[in-house]
């Protein structure tokens, strides 16, 4: 579905005062394959260059050095461009600066009526997203009313009216309180697993990592672990010195490994903790 | 000392949106307490802070800092302003000077400080938050987004106030940001000991790290208030009004509930770590 | 507070005044106030002040909304009579000597004055009718289709649509954002309220910057979020809601066009 070669990008500034270019390499040599179907999230810190390769999967950003195919299209090629976004559909981290309409049901038309989709086919699209995205009662409020988890679900479905086969979703939980947080997740991953859109994750929150499939941390805009969730976490100390963070039962099973109790740490849940502690604990403690 | 006295505020008395936002809030916090307050959005925590610096009046009830009742019309504005610093959510928005330097001493000017005073202040607040000496000659908007949370941060400790309140000082930041501003109010604890630190927050687990007491609010009352770790027993309570409770005290409670002697209170990682190995070694498995 | 604050003075109704579709609804509006614009008698005014209360009176807007649309532009009515009063030259009714000068009020410019100040009240009444039934959004829309033809002569007609809807939907979060920042800088001390005007003027600084930044960096996300949707200006875009001419259009099409009518007659050959 996607897929990076040698992909590379260098962000350059132009200095005011003594008008120098200041040069950054922010993305560096990566090579990725997205696979269809699968809920990937990329973990990274702020300025990891996390959201900067997001971008450069629906050619917000072009490379500077390498490729970037989408669905066997080239990001680089201007023709395909209009392709390339509708394929690959972006919500980003703040709810209201990506929201165009005074009326929810306008922001989910705003999309297909960009792309000339029929007016009748547009009206079934926009109650359609609003569905699945939950949101049907809320046709007609105005975005502004809503709640910041809402007003993330209205902009998921603004995306999903293009119908897309990729959904890159660069942060959308960063601003939103926990409520919010699980109200986007649980929708995120009803679109992957329900209507088999594939996902990429971009996120600091290392429990979202978790729920995905795949699990790609990148650091210094370079990929520094690659794999299911359990394989990366299991990495403590190395995630931790990145700067991200370990689910807490994942640091327990470590932490008890140090102390030299016999626990397999590739745990990432209360449940899977529970079982392999009652394992290692037995009945004696009881 | 801050001492709440059966407060309570409707919001848009006698409009059509009336509705009631604190219910008889009834508080009282000694000086040098670093507390925590949590809740979801909506339970009324942000209304509660304004309280007590006055941005709001409260219907009715009284609120009283160190024998200064700032709920009587009649106490002086910038004398309430100067003895209770509020840091807004994402404070980083509200930056408008040219220097740091000015920024910061921007609250210090506002009450009528002479030079030396504002210079002395601006350059010790400046140090309290981790802010180089080389930065406060640049601009505010050059700045990274944790320093720029760290200046405006700085711009309220210049006023030198008896009590601090943080609106969710970590919302939005990454694992590492946020560490550094928990460690940041931490350290600001231990330093100013008679300074009273009131910190708004979404999240358990930086709660479990940082405070020494908490606050729990849920529908504009308080729903129960203690130490960190009689807090933490209530984990039932915290998760009907829709709080997050952490990983590690979740498998805590689960490994109680099958029988094993594990304490109440367990609320971070080593801890557990430590209490788990003694199980182990008690109970002669290892 | 801020979030609740209503843009325009548009009053929610189901009237067939709010029903009529937006742009013919412009159209019937502007030909209401040249049919002002023609009519002199004052015979015609007093037909003309029928149809207006009969208008007031479908619309089911309160008389009160209305006045108060006037009552910020009282004064510039009160000035244009005042001004027409005294300038128009004529048989003088009154002379009022003022030192070396003679102040003449004429029967004409009592005429002229009481004939302007009518205009403009029903200038003021015309346009509010406008806004009090089409929402802010309904208008827009109407505003891009009456523009539609002069694409043609380059006239972007669905940029300032757009730029309009825009600003519709952002008012309410940069009027949050407006009450956070004042907020956060009064508890930092700043005094947004005394002072003469200089003093306040720059007291708006510590608020003004932080809203202009905020502003740019919200137009800068808007616009990739809106490109990252296919954005490419009004070409080949279509619309969700397509809206005909319906039979309440050509309703009130007729009962216009029968009353305008019937006032040009009375003006000229009665």
């Amino acid at each position: 579905m996607i897929k990076t070669e040698n992909l590379s990008f260098i962000y350059r500034d132009t200095d005011d005062e003594n008008g120098t270019i200041k040069e950054e390499e922010v993305l560096r040599d990566i090579n990725l394959n997205i696979e269809k179907g699968l809920f990937t999230a990329i973990l990274g810190h702020n300025g990891s260059g996390k959201s900067t390769l997001a971008k450069h999967f629906n050619a917000i950003l072009l490379p500077s050095g390498g490729k970037v195919y989408i669905k066997g299209l080239d990001t680089g090629d201007e023709n395909a461009v209009f392709d390339i976004r509708q394929s690959a559909g972006m919500v980003f981290q703040n709810p209201d600066n990506q929201i165009v309409a005074a009326v929810v049901e306008d922001e989910v038309a705003f999309a297909p009526e960009n792309l000339g989709v029929e007016p009748k086919e547009i009206r079934r699209r926009v109650d359609e997203c609003l569905k699945v995205v939950n949101m049907t009662k809320f046709a007609k409020s105005s975005p502004s009313k809503l709640s910041g988890g809402q007003k993330q679900r209205i902009a998921i479905a603004s995306v999903l009216a293009m119908n897309p086969e990729i959904l890159i979703l660069d942060e959308p939980t960063a601003m939103l309180d926990p409520v919010g947080r699980s109200e986007v997740m649980r929708t995120i991953k009803t679109l992957n697993k329900d209507r088999g859109i594939t996902v990429i994750l971009i996120t600091h929150y290392m429990d979202e990592a978790a729920e995905a499939d795949r699990t790609i941390v990148i650091d210094s805009g370079r990929i520094v672990l690659d794999g299911a969730p359990k394989e990366v976490f299991c990495n403590v100390e190395q995630i931790k010195a990145l700067g991200l963070d370990v689910p807490q039962v994942t640091e327990l099973a470590y932490e008890l490994k140090k102390l030299g109790i016999q626990i397999s740490n590739d745990v990432l849940t209360v449940d899977e903790c529970f079982e392999e502690l009652v394992k290692a604990l037995g009945g004696a403690a009881l | 000392m801050i001492k709440i006295d059966n407060v309570n505020y409707v919001y848009q008395q006698g409009m059509p949106f009336e509705r009631q936002a604190l219910f008889d809030i009834n508080i009282e916090i000694p000086d040098g307490s670093l507390t925590a307050l949590i809740g979801h959005t909506g339970s009324g925590k942000s209304t509660l802070i304004q309280h007590l610096n006055a941005l709001i009046k409260p219907t009715s009830g009284k609120i009283t800092i160190d024998d200064v009742n700032i709920t009587d019309a009649k106490t002086d504005l910038k004398l309430i302003r100067r003895k209770v610093g509020l840091v807004f959510q994402y404070p980083e928005h509200q930056l408008f000077e040219e220097t740091v330097y000015k920024d910061i001493a921007f609250g210090p000017k506002n009450i009528g400080l002479d030079e030396n005073e504002i210079d002395e202040r601006v350059r010790l607040s400046a140090e309290a938050v981790g802010l180089k000496e080389k930065y406060l000659d640049r601009s505010p908007f050059e700045l990274s987004g944790g320093q720029k949370r760290r200046v405006a941060i700085a711009g309220v400790i210049a006023m030198n106030p008896k009590v601090l309140i943080l609106d969710e000082p970590t919302a939005g930041l990454d694992p590492r940001g946020r560490d550094s501003i928990l460690n940041l109010i931490k350290n600001l604890h231990e330093k100013n000991r008679d300074m009273i630190i009131i910190f708004v927050s979404h999240s358990m687990e930086d709660v479990a790290k940082t405070a020494e007491h908490v606050i729990v609010m849920n529908e504009g009352r308080i729903e129960t208030e203690g130490s960190v770790s009689e807090v933490f027993t209530k984990c039932k309570l915290l998760r009907s009004i829709g709080l997050d409770v952490p990983q590690i005290t979740l498998l805590a409670d689960k490994l109680r509930a099958a029988g094993y002697d594990l304490p109440r209170h367990i609320y971070t990682v080593k801890y557990a770590a430590k209490a788990i190995k003694e199980l182990m070694g008690g109970g002669g498995d290892v | 507070m801020f979030k609740d604050i209503i843009i325009g003075q548009y009053v929610p109704g189901n009237s067939p005044l709010h029903r009529i579709a937006p742009p013919f609804k412009i159209i019937l509006i502007i030909l209401y106030i040249v049919l002002l614009f023609i009519i002199n008698k004052p015979f015609s005014y007093v037909i003309f002040t029928i149809y207006s209360a009969a208008l007031i009176i479908i619309s089911a807007v309160p008389l009160k909304m209305i006045l108060k649309g006037i009552r910020p532009m009282l004064w510039i009515l009160v000035l244009t009579a005042i001004m027409n009063l005294l300038m128009t030259p004529g048989e003088a009714v009154l002379s009022i000597p003022i030192f070396s000068w003679t102040l003449n009020i004429t029967k004409e410019g009592i005429e002229a004055g009481c004939i302007m100040a009518v205009r403009l009240l029903y200038l003021i009444i015309g346009t509010s009718f406008l806004t009090l039934t089409t929402s802010p959004l309904q208008l827009t829309d109407g505003i891009e289709k009456l523009l539609k033809p002069l694409n043609k002569i380059k006239v972007p007609s669905h940029e300032i649509a757009m730029m309009m809807t825009i600003a519709i939907r952002f008012i309410p979060t940069l009027a949050e954002e407006t009450d956070k920042i004042m907020k956060a800088q009064t508890a930092r001390g700043a005094d947004f309220e005394t002072g003469n005007i200089i003093k306040r003027a720059r007291a708006m600084m510590p608020l003004l910057v932080p809203l202009f930044v905020s502003a740019f960096r919200r137009a800068d996300e808007l616009a990739t979020a809106m490109e990252a949707r296919c954005y490419r200006g009004g070409t080949n875009r279509t619309k969700m809601t397509q809206s005909h001419m319906t039979l309440l259009d050509l309703k009130a099409g007729i009962i216009f066009a029968v009353a305008a009518a019937a006032l040009i007659l009375a003006e000229f050959w009665v």
